[in-house]
């Protein structure tokens, strides 16, 4: 089995769900001759032409406009937005479109496209190429939000992403697109949208997290007997999950890097007030990004959730 | 050092129907008797229905309604040369498209009650949902062309939007796409003089709306949009360019929308009377009507036939509107994702 990084992982996924089914297309800035910026999309204008592997020009709500219609005709494209902070033009079409298709036209036509995108800070990078604003698109019924963690996981959501009905944007964490190299079957398998992991089991307290941000959970947690859940899918995410892990546990930190307010750790928050409140031990508590403008490399690392933050929250839920 | 001009366009405008009923032989296109006949039979039914929704609105049994009055040559003059395997991406705004490709009038009315089911196209026509955000649904013809290109099944796409359209980016992105890929793809852009309360000539600084094709190298034509002949002459062009590869058009059509925009507007607040009523005399089923009666293709009988005709025809729709049952609210979840999701499921208890 060969070890992979996330992109190469990606770029596995995508090529052989263009090998499975030739209705598979990418499409975007610089996904073609170039490979992607990152490489993602890396030999797929080699293997199956132009007309497969699109190099579009420079138009975000061209890309998703566009997507939108090779979707409704039947293909399944997947789109890319070369960084999450460039999503915004595009949002009309995704809100006014993709997401409404299968109900304005009361199931006669469908939008099955991807859009994959990198996201998150952590790379020093320049103004919007560190966005996480996943709750947005959280927030808005008809399309699946998902992040993927590993390598592993980032080809089987992906996959299953590909092969959904429904409109998928596909979160990339930027900072892990090379940081980790595991081990990717080469043949087919598929993560279930809809479904959270618990990556580590634990009694003391549940930890809800996705993306770059299980990996500082992990080192966080060290000597606490934590239950660490990668959220996965973030809409609509897997409250079952969530809800069994709390009622065992009875306390609750929530670790993102977007912003706190408005942040989908508060949708979270809110569902255990609703559903588990009786189970809980202490207040729920929150690590997020500051409500500020994701700020430049300088200041970058004061504003992610640091190791530090998250014990300090594990310990704060500990005293109750 | 030299300066020289390295690229220049020309606009060109087509009108072969005038107000007088006279044509120009020389660009006529070739239409059977036959045809004409059915064309001048679709627009007095586009017509007789805007009016039939205008007056069921009134009486408070359609919800909101943008009225075509005026527009019935750009709109049918258009749709009539489609093929059933092209894709039509409508605005709001676009009656006589969905009567002229055959959409059944039961569920427009029906969608404009304010019931999506009116709004899922029968299997066969290939036209999508009415598009309320302006311009956006440009990009769609745009998508399905390439798709359909990559698929090497000949179909053409046609978007229709309006003057206000032109001045969205969805405009700017879609014919840019298209125009680089070469797509089998045609925007009709029905230039009613008003988006809304703004005028024309504050839309945009350009003289033309068809010059603006040559900017992202496809052809632009205008055509007088009260013209059916014109209309129809300059689509066709488009859609068998289109299917030769010739690549996209985009064709403005003059006209004038002479009611208010919906039935939630007043345009005597920001137009003339002066001016609607210069272009009431430009209409477009009486310049037909002209041509046909002296051709002998029209008469009193002939059309007291077409009227009785569609008046039945609309009230038959307008029963069957209103005869459906209403939908219940657990569809308002059935259409979001393919399956529901589990709080939806919950959700949907209450009902
Ligand atoms: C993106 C967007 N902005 C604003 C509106 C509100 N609105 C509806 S129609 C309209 C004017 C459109 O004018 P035009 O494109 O010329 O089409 P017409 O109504 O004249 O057919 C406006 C501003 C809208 N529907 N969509
Ligand atoms: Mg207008």
């Amino acid at each position: 089995m060969p070890k992979l990084n996330m992109v190469q992982a990606i770029n596995l996924a995508l090529k052989e769900e263009m090998k499975r089914d030739n209705s598979v297309i990418v499409i975007g800035e610089d996904v073609g001759k170039n490979g992607g910026v990152f490489r993602t999309t890396e030999g797929l204008y080699d293997e199956f032409g132009p007309e497969r592997a699109i190099d579009t020009p420079l138009s975000e709500s061209g890309i998703i406009g566009t997507a939108i219609g090779m979707a409704v005709y039947g293909l399944r494209p997947v789109a890319e937005i070369q960084f999450m902070g460039f999503i915004y033009s595009a949002i009309d079409q995704i809100f006014s479109h993709a997401a409404r298709i299968r109900y304005r036209s009361r199931g006669r036509y469908t939008c099955p496209i991807v859009i994959r995108t990198p996201y998150g800070a952590g790379v020093k990078a320049l103004e919007l190429h560190s966005e996480s604003t996943e709750a947005f698109f959280c927030h808005m019924p008809g399309i699946k939000v998902i992040v993927p963690s590993t390598p592993y996981h980032a080809k089987g959501l992906l996959t299953s992403a590909i092969r959904d009905p429904d409109p998928v944007i596909f979160l990339e964490p930027t900072k892990l697109y090379r940081m980790i190299k595991e081990d990717v079957p080469e043949d087919d398998y598929t993560i279930h949208l809809g479904k959270a992991r618990i990556v580590q089991e634990g009694n003391d307290i549940t930890i809800v997290t996705w993306g770059n941000m299980l990996h500082r959970t992990l080192q966080a947690i060290e000597g606490y007997d934590a239950e660490v859940i990668d959220l996965m899918t973030l809409h609509p995410f897997d409250e079952e999950t969530l809800l069994n892990s709390v009622k065992k546990t009875g306390r609750v930190v929530i670790v993102h890097e977007a912003p706190k307010t408005c942040g989908l750790g508060a949708e979270i928050s809110a569902t255990f007030a609703e559903e588990a409140i009786l189970y809980l031990k202490a207040p729920i508590i929150r690590v997020a990004g500051y409500d500020v403008i994701i700020p430049l490399p300088k200041l970058e690392d004061y504003y992610i959730p640091s190791i530090e933050r998250i014990r300090k929250a594990i310990d704060e839920t500990l005293k109750y | 050092m030299t300066e020289k001009i390295i690229e220049s366009f020309q606009v060109k405008r087509i009108e072969i129907l005038d107000e007088k009923g006279d044509i120009d032989e020389s660009l006529m296109p070739s239409i059977s008797e036959q045809n004409i006949l059915k064309i001048y039979e679709l627009m007095i039914l586009a017509r007789m229905f805007d009016q039939r929704a205008l007056k069921l609105q009134r009486e408070g049994r359609l919800g909101t309604y943008a009225p075509i009055l005026g527009q019935e040559a750009s709109q049918i003059g258009s749709a009539f040369v489609l093929n059933k395997s092209d894709w039509v991406f409508p605005s709001y705004r676009e009656s006589g498209v969905y009567i002229t490709i055959g959409y059944p009038l039961h569920m427009i009315l029906q969608y404009w009650a304010g019931d999506e089911r009116g709004l899922k196209s029968p299997i066969g026509l290939n036209i999508l949902p009415v598009s309320i955000p302006v311009g956006t649904q440009i990009l769609h013809a745009a998508g399905v062309a390439m798709a359909a290109k990559y698929r090497k099944e000949k179909i053409c796409t046609v978007a229709y939007f309006g003057d206000g359209g032109t001045s969205k980016g969805d405009f700017h992105e879609g014919l840019n796409i298209a125009g680089v890929f070469k797509l089998p793809a045609v925007f009709i852009c029905q230039n009613n003089q008003w988006a809304i309360s703004l005028p024309r000539e504050k839309q945009t600084a350009a003289k033309t709306l068809a010059q603006k094709a040559y900017a992202y190298g496809i052809e632009g034509l205008q055509v007088d949009g009260n013209d059916v002949f014109a209309v129809y002459k300059t689509t066709e062009y488009a859609l068998n360019k289109a299917r030769e590869g010739g690549g996209p058009t985009l064709i403005e059509t003059v006209t004038y929308r002479i009611s208010d925009h919906t039935t939630a507007d007043d345009a005597t607040r920001y137009r003339s009377k002066e001016e609607v009523e210069i272009w009431k005399a430009k209409d477009p089923i009486q310049r037909l009507k002209l041509f046909m009666e002296k051709r002998g293709l029209w008469s009193e009988r002939y059309h007291k036939y077409v009227e009785d005709k569609s008046m039945s025809t609309i009230d038959e729709a307008v029963k069957t509107a209103e005869s459906k049952e209403l939908p219940t609210p657990p569809e308002m979840f059935s259409y979001i994702y393919e399956k529901l999701t589990p709080r939806q499921k919950k959700e949907l208890k209450d009902f």
